[in-house]
């Protein structure tokens, strides 16, 4: 059965979504430039799998369905002279692409302003609504 | 019709539709960044049509066009949303002051000022 959605549900699991995203930016910024003396084991770029879920009277909100790797692969270095480099002198810097991941994070934050705007107005209606006839 | 509506005229079913529209602007802005998904919106003057003929708005429930469709199939242009959601907000609004004069109109006559 669709679950009955407030404007405050839609809006607040709606945040929360995108700060899961923030989050996961945060942690691909992190790992930026790490490097690896294998390629399993570079740091691989992580994204949020964004899914609807429909409420009743047409409401929908959003959640996390799951947290998915990118498949961008590693980028692989020769650098002999570092100290994590494997017999032939390789090492994998970690598959994360720094200018998209700063576009990520700036359109995360406007999303997440926007959801804050829609949940300020529709508070301050119901409030209003609430002082009706006083 | 109930008293009360007489009371109201058509301001009580025109701030419940407001509200119901308020929440699918705001499923739209929530949905932003949700692959596949398609806005939706409550066509409001056949929403109203329908609810003084006693029906539910379903009917006037409509797809969003986009302007320029996006690749993952999401057809949510904020600046769309956001306009709607406040032209909606200020609808809402002066509902509300209709009401609000009505009330204070009809609790004028009952205390005979």
């Amino acid at each position: 059965m669709a679950p009955n959605l407030s404007i405050f549900d839609i809006s607040g699991r709606a945040m929360s979504a995108q700060l899961v995203r923030l989050n996961t930016t945060a942690s691909n910024l992190a790992n930026a430039g790490t490097v690896s003396g294998t390629e399993a084991g570079a740091y691989r770029a992580i994204k949020p799998v964004f899914q609807t879920i429909m409420g009743e009277d047409g409401a929908a909100t959003v959640a996390v369905n799951r947290i998915d790797h990118a498949t961008t692969a590693p980028v692989k270095r020769h650098d002999p002279a570092h100290p994590l480099a494997d017999k032939d002198g390789n090492v994998w810097e970690a598959a994360v692409d720094s200018a998209a991941e700063m576009i990520e994070m700036i359109e995360t934050s406007r999303h997440y302003q926007n959801n804050v705007q829609v949940l300020a107005t529709a508070k301050g209606l119901i409030s209003e609504t609430l002082r009706l006839g006083q | 019709m109930p008293p009360v509506d007489k009371l109201f005229g058509i301001h009580a079913t025109a701030l419940k539709l407001r509200e119901q529209r308020m929440s699918m602007l705001a499923s739209n802005i929530a949905n932003a960044a949700t692959p596949g998904y398609k806005a939706r919106d409550i066509e409001f003057s056949s929403a109203l049509q329908l609810a003084e003929d006693g029906q539910a708005p379903d009917a006037a429930i409509r797809y969003r066009v986009p302007v320029q469709a996006s690749l993952d199939g999401n057809t949510v242009e904020l600046a769309t949303e956001q306009t709607a959601f406040a032209e909606n907000a200020l609808a809402y609004r002066s509902s509300l002051s209709f009401l609000q004069g009505r009330i204070g109109s009809i609790t004028r006559a009952l205390k005979g000022e």
